[in-house]
């Protein structure tokens, strides 16, 4: 399902990174970064929150809006009854919609602003998202002292808080279209590669997309995935080879992989995951390139893995999505 | 279950080739040098506390022997907490988690996991998380190897 919006826009974002992505080359491009990943508060949990909240409050001071301004914010994350958005949503009482599609929650929440926007029934629309490499390593893995081996297909699952706003007024950035993608299964069951999950769902979406609005991949000046690591993105590429006989080689790249620097940090394995990765990656560099017209339309698909550790214990395929939304520098 | 057509299944063949066309080596030779050699590490650091203090007390080999797997586990234990044993199990995998120390590393960790969580519904319930397989287990091996005995060698 593929949407053309009319009068849609994007304000600004703010982007509030952990320790290990202030290690990477992204640095300079956050607006706050922060060194202890309990960030000042007792628990993974509460820290998670914290961070959350930062980047709202940050993407207010940024855009010089008061909370009154913002008609709605939709937000998710990957904690259980995604508790991270309720609470840091508490603070600011704005009219409120938790969603979950796992690492594609980010793009999920801009489609939603962008079609409440584009139908007119409201002009400013915060989309947030948040994980955290403890927190989530606790929920779905072993606990976070135990330090077990991993493949080197895993990824890592990123620290921050990131936050755009939509808004119905020209800024020159335009939210041009959207694709809303399907439940895929490819038979994958392993929990340590998830790009081998993934790909399936971005390749369907980024079809169909081009597909809908006509286009081929040298349409965009990039198109980017949002954690398929360094061997899903590999994946990613021989698939659209060989099933759809397009080329994206040239013009695509995975923010997994942006995030961090794979030579010097080992520790991230294949790259970075979760629903901030993409989101800190897109909110930050890309938005900046697009705002200085080095880059003029972009196509973010960001994906998620749809599963829980008990699905994974009984044996059940990992599920995965990817939703996309395309980007463009007008004027 | 879905009942998967035939297409489907052969698009998923297609696509499990794609997969493993791209799949990384996991360097497992090395890996096992370094679990062998830092595992004979442990063991070694084991053997030489044992000999220690059964000279030093002037106790019997057995007794010396509970002496320094309380010590083993007092020390891994200690290091988890300090927050870098951690780091040593990805380096030396195996290496360290099949010695004792691997079991009082899995409990301590998860007891530092849950503790925020209170001494009920956090610590008690999650502290043998990852150790409570191991238990179980063991003790019912045990029990079975014990009958085996039993039955053929008479006790």
């Amino acid at each position: 399902m593929t949407f053309r919006y009319k009068q849609v826009f994007v304000d600004d974002a703010a982007t509030i990174a952990g320790p290990y992505e202030a290690e990477g080359p992204l640095k300079p491009y956050f607006d706050k970064t922060f060194e202890n990943l309990y960030h000042g508060e007792k628990t993974w949990e509460t820290a998670e929150v914290k961070v959350l909240e930062d980047s709202i409050k940050t993407l207010l001071d940024k855009t010089k809006r008061q909370k009154e301004d913002i008609d709605l914010i939709v937000s998710g994350d990957l904690l259980n009854q995604i508790t991270s958005s309720c609470y840091s949503a508490e603070k600011f009482a704005f009219p409120f919609l938790g969603i979950y599609s796992a690492c594609a929650t980010s793009i999920e929440g801009m489609i939603i602003g962008s079609s409440l926007i584009d139908g007119g029934k409201v002009q400013n629309v915060i989309a947030a998202t948040s994980s955290h490499n403890m927190s989530s390593e606790k929920q779905f893995r072993n606990p976070t002292e135990y330090g077990a081996p991993k493949p080197k297909t895993a990824t890592f699952t990123a620290t921050g808080g990131a936050s755009i706003l939509l808004t119905n007024e020209n800024t020159g950035i335009k939210v041009e279209s959207s694709t809303i993608g399907r439940v895929i299964d490819y038979g994958q069951t392993d929990p340590f590669h998830m790009g081998a999950v993934m790909a399936p769902a971005a390749a369907d979406t980024i079809y169909r997309h081009l597909v809908d609005l006509n286009r081929t991949p040298d349409y965009y000046d990039l198109i980017l995935t949002g954690d398929l690591g360094a061997y899903g993105k590999e994946i990613l590429i021989d698939f659209m080879k060989n099933e759809y006989q397009m080329d994206i080689s040239n013009n695509y790249n995975d923010c997994g992989t942006m995030l961090y620097d794979l030579e010097k940090q080992k520790e991230v394995q294949a790259g970075g995951s979760g629903p901030v990765c993409s989101a800190l990656v897109n909110y930050s560099v890309i938005l900046q390139m697009l705002k200085k017209k080095k880059i003029k339309k972009v196509l973010l698909v960001a994906t998620g893995a749809l599963f829980s550790p008990t699905f994974v214990y009984q044996h059940e395929n990992i599920l995965s999505i990817a939703h996309a939304i395309s980007l463009e520098v007008i004027k | 279950m879905k009942i998967l057509g035939l297409g489907d299944v052969m698009e998923k063949k297609k696509y499990e080739e794609i997969v493993s066309r791209h799949k990384p080596t996991e360097t497992r030779a090395q890996n096992s040098f370094i679990a062998f050699v830092t595992g004979g590490i442990v063991g070694v650091i084991g053997q030489l506390l044992t000999e220690f203090y059964a000279s030093f007390f002037d106790i019997a080999t057995k007794d010396a022997t509970t002496f320094m797997l309380v010590t083993l586990i007092f020390v891994a234990s200690l290091f988890t907490a300090l927050g870098f044993f951690d780091k040593w199990v990805t380096f030396c995998k195996c290496g360290l988690i099949i010695p004792i120390t691997g079991f009082a590393h899995s409990m301590t960790s998860a007891g530092i996991e849950y503790r925020k969580e209170g001494p009920i519904f956090g610590l008690g319930s999650n502290i043998f998380k990852l150790a409570g397989s191991v238990i179980l287990y063991g003790v019912v091996s045990a029990w079975f190897f014990g009958l085996l005995r039993l039955i053929i060698m008479g006790g």
